[in-house]
């Protein structure tokens, strides 16, 4: 077992959430919030499509060595269970589907004469002696067979907790938003199974120029992206949240200082900052190569700064938000009760003044992980994301961009990377909707 | 009022000096001119001598703060922040690290940069307040619900896509433009057209949003029920008071942003390969000429500065309030 840098900031992360979520069961004013999204149909749903990329991204985070501690070959459980994938490379593109690579080649036969057509893959159908006549139908029956096989999952688990919640639960069972819920859970699961057992005998989405299956680029670039959009969040958080609340409430120089701060920071345009700094890493991980032995960790690394830095920049939004609300919140009644009761300075912080300003930060930290999502893609295409040996959707696009050029033009890259892509970024928009709608108290009871 | 802006006018200082000494920290102490000489000769075999003449050739051989070699004066001034950095403040931004002069360089691609950003602001900003405006005249209904759902599946589609798709579809397949390129003069308009048109595109999903949340927002506001009591039409309504009011707010957020079109927007121009400002900083990124990215971070963190004045000024000048507090 091999714990990378941003591996352990995933779990810590996933046990403050969980930590969080028990405790804000026991609290009475957000239960009423949460119920909200409970029963909205939209942020359920949204909610179903963002845990399946969590898990996705989850099982790629749990690194070992593979073949012992012999190799120093590090990957993660997703990439070994789909080694296969993995490891059948194709010479170069082939369309999605596909038996024969993408463009033509001069082969000798088995009689010695030449012959200028498109050779068969490698891997992709080569279970096929016709494929001309074959393809199509051994791909639906596959198809439907792993979509079976999924559809059957997923409905033993709709019936085992119909049967075990039935009689206490009704009502929730039947509300609208749980049967969205089932639907959504049964269409994911039900088309990625199907996927994946097509995936062994097929390139599901096609090859890429240097032949590696574009649906395991795809499904990697999940864990790139949820970290872009998690961890910069988790190193912005304590940044934002100290500086915005004690700017607020202790005013005077305090306020001055913090204030310059954040405006300096924020006088510097973003692309800019992050381009220096991603300059200054790449220099002095060219200096301290000894430092960076592997492959994975010297991405790793390097993913890590790009958060730091994202973090860096991004902090300013939200700490100035805080500050603004702690102003507001300072002067409140049972502030000046608590203060005027003696109570100390930092118990107020602690207990009056965060919990009070907690639904800014939850629903700035939903709405800026789209645009972490997004922004992931431009820098790599900058190259200052990144870093190119990582799978991310942004290299991906990089990558082949170009060959839209091509007659007969390679689309399948791209529309894979664009599909995941505006799937996370879409979902985490929409909850965000939601999640705003529910917190926010101006808006809270409209609708 | 005066008083107010000139105090403004100070506050800009200690926040450009901040800029200064970070970048001068990012650029020269994290990361030595030694570490960069290696970086650009190559990582391996790269002699003493060689480093030492690649930093003579660039200025960087001085000390970076105090020269004690040097007599009297010179031991503040023959230093690399003097020579680098403080003359930032007077707009010398020096050579790049390939020899060119980078004050020239800014000089002439500005034009480019602002010939696709002013466009791009203005039809942008029409769009969008346009379709925010219908959206809130007729609230409430199917249409302004498929025009949320819309705004949410625009935003959720990264920029990097709508200029892949649009010169693919416009540009290649219709044949309408060419794909990328630019020309001076009257000329450089088919070359603009699409950049303009994505541009404008790409940011209607968040752009709608932001402007009707801000119409909402004075649409619940005492004084238009009074016009609406008083019996004028929704439509009278909506363009006489709502949008008078709701200038305030939009008329600030653009001004901050103007400064910044100088610098033009780093994707659309290397896509396009238009020679604007925005390509030039993604060249020296990619090259890792440190000279030019120095000067851009100061000159972008000026232009922003300056956005913060003018925005001052301006509410000063649009909200009565602010002047008379």
């Amino acid at each position: 077992m091999v714990i990378l840098w941003t591996d352990a900031l995933i779990f810590i992360l996933m046990a403050i959430i969980v930590g969080l979520a028990f405790y804000m069961r026991s609290q009475e004013h957000i239960k009423r919030p949460l119920k909200q999204i409970g029963r909205s149909r939209i942020g359920m749903v949204s909610l179903v499509v963002l845990v399946f990329f969590v898990l996705i991204g989850l099982l790629d985070s749990v690194h070992f060595k593979a073949g012992g501690n012999k190799t120093n070959e590090i990957v993660s459980l997703l990439d070994y269970w789909a080694t296969p994938l993995r490891e059948r490379g194709e010479k170069t593109y082939s369309a999605p589907f596909a038996v024969t690579l993408y463009s033509k080649e001069m082969m000798t036969l088995a009689d010695g004469s030449t012959h200028w057509d498109y050779p068969r893959l490698e891997f992709g159908g080569s279970h096929l002696d016709d494929p001309e006549n074959q393809r199509l139908d051994d791909i639906l029956q596959k198809g439907l067979y792993g979509f079976a096989q999924g559809a059957g999952l997923v409905a033993f688990f709709m019936f085992l907790s119909w049967g075990m919640l039935a009689e206490q639960h009704k009502r929730l069972i039947r509300s609208p938003a749980a049967t969205a819920v089932w639907a959504v859970a049964f269409v994911i699961v039900s088309v990625s199974y199907a996927l994946v057992y097509l995936s062994g005998y097929y390139h599901v989405l096609g090859t890429d120029k240097v032949g590696e299956d574009v649906f395991y680029q795809a499904v990697k670039s999940i864990r790139t992206g949820l970290v872009i959009g998690t961890l910069t969040t988790l190193i912005m958080l304590p940044m934002a949240v100290v500086f915005g609340i004690l700017a607020g409430f202790f005013r005077g120089w305090v306020d001055d200082v913090i204030q310059y701060v954040y405006t300096t920071l924020n006088s510097i345009p973003g692309v800019l900052l992050i381009a220096a700094s991603i300059l200054m890493v790449q220099v002095y991980m060219a200096n301290h190569e000894e430092n960076f032995t592997s492959v994975v960790v010297r991405a790793d690394m390097r993913l890590l700064f790009l958060c730091l830095i994202l973090g860096v920049t991004s902090w300013t939004g939200l700490c100035r938000l805080l500050r603004a609300e702690t102003l507001k919140l300072r002067e409140m009644e049972y502030v000046q009760a608590a203060r005027a009761l003696g109570v100390k300075q930092g118990t107020i912080l602690l207990r009056h003044i965060l919990p009070n300003v907690m639904h800014i930060v939850l629903i700035s930290v939903v709405l800026d992980f789209s645009s972490l999502v997004l922004a992931e893609a431009v820098l790599s295409y900058i190259n200052i994301g990144v870093d190119p040996t990582t799978y991310s959707w942004g290299n991906m696009i990089n990558g082949a961009r170009l060959e839209m050029a091509r007659e007969p033009i390679v689309w399948w890259s791209l529309t894979a990377a664009f599909v995941f892509m505006f799937a996370l970024v879409l979902a985490a928009n929409l909850f965000a909707d939601v999640v705003q709608a529910a917190f926010d108290p101006r808006r809270a009871g409209n609708d | 009022m005066i008083h107010y802006i000139i105090r403004r006018f100070l506050y800009a200082f200690p926040l450009l000096m901040g800029v200064n000494i970070l970048t001068f920290v990012l650029f020269f102490i994290i990361n030595s001119p030694d570490d960069m000489a290696r970086m650009q000769l190559g990582q391996k075999h790269v002699t003493e001598q060689a480093v030492e003449n690649w930093k003579q050739q660039r200025g960087y051989d001085l000390p970076l703060l105090w020269n004690a070699d040097a007599p009297q004066q010179e031991k503040i001034t023959q230093t690399i922040f003097y020579q680098k950095s403080v003359g930032l403040f007077l707009f010398r931004f020096g050579v790049s690290d390939s020899g060119r002069n980078i004050g020239a360089d800014i000089q002439e691609r500005m034009w480019p940069s602002l010939a696709v950003a002013v466009p791009t602001l203005i039809v942008g900003l029409l769009v969008n307040i346009c379709f925010a405006l219908m959206m809130v005249l007729f609230r409430n209904s199917y249409l302004e619900h498929t025009g949320i759902v819309l705004c949410v599946i625009l935003m959720s589609v990264s920029s990097l896509f709508y200029i892949i798709g649009g010169q693919f579809f416009i540009a290649k397949l219709l044949r309408l433009v060419p794909i990328s390129g630019y020309d001076d003069g009257i000329s450089a308009i088919k070359f603009l057209i699409l950049p303009v048109l994505i541009g404008v595109f790409s940011g209607i999903g968040s752009g709608v949003r932001w402007y009707r949340t801000l119409f909402l927002e004075e649409v619940e506001k005492d004084y238009v029920r009074t016009a609406r009591a008083k019996g004028l039409s929704e439509t009278q309504t909506l363009f006489r008071h709502v949008l008078r009011n709701a200038m305030i707010p939009i008329l600030t957020g653009v001004v901050v942003v103007l400064p910044l079109l100088f610098m033009g927007s780093l994707i659309m121009e290397s896509f396009f390969s238009i020679p604007g400002l925005g390509s030039y900083t993604i060249d020296a990124i990619n090259s890792q000429d440190f000279a030019i990215v120095r000067a851009m971070v100061f000159l972008g963190s000026v232009l922003y500065v300056i956005g913060l004045l003018l925005t001052d000024i301006s509410y000063t000048l649009v909200d009565p309030r602010v002047r008379l507090s």
